[in-house]
């Protein structure tokens, strides 16, 4: 390891996080109601909620907002003035995010800071943002992510990484940007115990996650699949309401719409899914992908095919909330172990 | 850094309605900025975003050749919101451009080869710029004989009518124009494209096969370049997508794990083949 753990008291989270805010915008979970929480930009430290265990929109959102202007445009003297609206004003620090969400936004990376073109407001973003990521000591009986390359201590993507002790959180800095917010007295060195107990906290952890998901071949086993009847079956359960792929932290579909009056205005960015048929449906009526089966084998396909044909990995990190938010219990998992099967064991 | 999301400010320089039925329009556009203009480097069967501020983007292939220096082309269908509003521009208004986007045809696998140009309906936009490209003497010299069929369901909804009638006079091109029906002041051949081909039965050998057109002429065309023995990687087509941002990041226009905005619109058919049919 490049640096020494730390320790910090649970007594002095706060001074922390009242040092941070003087030259960082904070963002953490913030509760929204029961059950809910959202990443929000924190004014008040007691506003975060730590306890829930995944915000139940994904950290993607900070880089990629739901809704997000783009450019702002009004039109003077018969010409357009049009400026990008891409500025970030102060740097940004993340707080309590998951190694799942993490990871996500990585591979997210890939497809917005891509060779041929960059998406700059994902990448100014990106470039003023310190993260610093949560273990998660009981992960649920939906997550996945040791079987899709992370793990509930993955510390991978992370600046600095907490790791809640109890009484206190052992701080392991993982970058320059990570240690250098871990400067002030507050923080101590740890214990040879503190290190011990939290190894033994990340074993547990992982031993309570699902490894056993056959993702090994699942993009071969998906190209012999494509015009199978399989997605007969598959799609059937889905109502295509999308939620799966709005909570999910690494779609990155979108739609680019123009809010103006008179030709001022701005030019916005809103999440989209491709379980709609407005999705694809073009103006002269033609749907490439023109029902339900079509649309849920784009959704898989683009995750454990498509992008891993492109990228070299799934995009999927196992972190369960299409699982859990799906309206008719449609299950990932089930679609993946039948796919491997080649054939639909009962309704995912 | 450059924000690829940013248009290129244009103006309206010329605006022709192109069919009887004026569902069809050209937008001659100039460039605001010299600089721009400079940078502005495509090939045919490369497209743009047209974006009218307030309405949105939309994209369309561009029908003027790189060899026309000064302004470019694009013909506009008029069907949803944005290109309702640009079929109401008037010469002078801005416009916003985002390209050129797409990879284009492959103009260096046509050196010392023959084309065969097949369009149907208003596909034929970036098929004009290509055949203009060839047509320059010195892209002439180039490639070997060059074969046109065009078609259109009547006289009235053909494209460029000047120029197929200047094509008509030239050597430098076989031009076959025809129509699913003529009327009474139409002499021009009466027929399908699919059959016309036939007719006409260019060599395959040596020969690269471009085709645009309606999905049904696509359809029963196809098997004719088969039987004339055409290879799959000798036939290319231009595909079109509900795409917004052109780049490939929105996800809309992917076919499997390629993007019609950048690994397209251009593609061959042994491509195509392996791809789903998502289109």
């Amino acid at each position: 390891m490049k640096f020494e753990p730390l320790k910090l008291n649970k007594n002095e989270f706060q001074s922390f996080l009242k040092e941070l805010a003087k030259d960082h915008d904070l963002f953490a979970p913030v509760r929204l109601a029961e059950g809910v929480s959202v990443y929000r930009r924190i004014d008040s430290t007691d506003e975060i909620d730590l306890d829930a265990f995944n915000p139940q929109k994904p950290l993607k959102e900070l880089f990629f907002p739901q809704s997000e202007a783009m450019l702002r445009f009004e039109k003077v003297e018969n010409r357009h003035r049009v400026t990008s609206a891409d500025q970030i004003k102060k740097p940004r620090v993340v707080l309590g995010a998951r190694a799942c969400d993490i990871q996500a936004v990585s591979i997210l990376d890939d497809v917005f800071l891509g060779k041929e073109y960059t998406d700059v407001y994902f990448l100014k973003k990106r470039q003023s943002t310190t993260l610093i990521a949560f273990a998660c000591n009981s992960p649920l009986s939906t997550c996945f992510c040791a079987s899709t390359g992370g793990g509930p201590f993955d510390r991978k993507g992370s600046d600095l990484f907490f790791i809640d002790l109890g009484e206190s959180y052992l701080v392991e800095p993982l970058t320059d940007k990570g240690k250098a917010l871990t400067q002030s007295t507050l923080f101590v060195k740890a214990s040879q115990h503190d290190i011990a107990f939290a190894s033994e906290l990340e074993k547990k952890a992982v031993q309570k996650t699902d490894a056993s998901l056959p993702m090994e071949g699942i993009e071969k086993k998906l190209d012999q699949l494509m015009e199978s009847r399989f997605w007969d079956r598959v799609h059937e359960k889905c109502i295509g309401c999308g939620v799966c792929t709005f909570l999910c932290p690494t779609c990155h579909c979108f739609d680019i719409v123009d809010e103006a009056v008179n030709e001022q205005g701005q030019r916005v960015r809103n999440w989209d899914t491709c379980l709609s048929s407005l999705y694809s449906l073009e103006t002269s009526g033609h749907n490439p992908r023109p029902s339900g089966r079509e649309r849920t084998r784009q959704r898989v396909m683009h995750k454990f095919n498509y992008f891993p044909k492109n990228f070299k990995k799934i995009a999927c990190v196992g972190c369960g909330r299409c699982i859990i938010y799906c309206p008719v219990n449609f299950d990932i998992r089930q679609v993946i172990q039948d796919a491997q099967k080649g054939e639909v064991s009962k309704n995912p | 850094m450059k924000n690829p999301y940013l248009p290129i400010p244009m103006v309206v320089k010329k605006a022709c309605v192109e069919t009887s039925d004026r569902m069809l329009r050209t937008l001659e556009l100039g460039f605001e900025n010299e600089e721009d203009e400079k940078a502005f480097q495509f090939i045919p069967g490369q497209f743009c975003e047209l974006s009218l501020f307030g309405k949105g983007e939309a994209p369309f292939g561009i029908a003027s050749s790189p060899t026309e220096k000064g302004t470019l082309k694009f013909t506009i269908n008029k069907a949803g919101v944005v290109t309702t509003a640009l079929h109401q521009v008037e010469e002078g208004t801005p416009i916003g451009i985002r390209g050129p986007l797409g990879n284009g045809y492959p103009i260096e696998r046509f050196e010392g080869k023959n084309i065969l140009v097949i369009g149907g309906g208003f596909a034929f936009t970036t098929l004009r710029s290509l055949i203009v490209y060839l047509l320059q003497p010195q892209n002439r010299s180039k490639v070997k004989d060059i074969t046109v069929i065009y078609g259109a369901r009547m006289p009235g909804l053909l494209l460029y009518k000047q120029e197929l009638e200047a094509w008509t006079k030239t050597n430098d091109l076989k031009l076959v124009v025809t129509v699913d029906a003529g009327d009474k002041d139409w002499k021009g051949k009466v027929g399908l494209v699919p059959n016309v081909l036939e007719e006409v039965a260019p060599a395959s050998e040596n020969t690269y096969a471009v085709i645009c057109g309606p999905p049904v002429m696509i359809k029963f065309t196809f098997p004719k370049l088969e039987a004339l023995k055409f290879p799959y990687e000798r036939i290319y087509t231009s595909l079109e997508k509900r795409m917004k941002c052109g780049i490939g990041k929105c996800g809309r226009c992917n076919i499997g794990h390629l993007y019609v905005c950048k690994d397209g619109p251009v593609f061959s058919y042994d491509q195509l083949a392996i791809l789903p049919k998502d289109y």
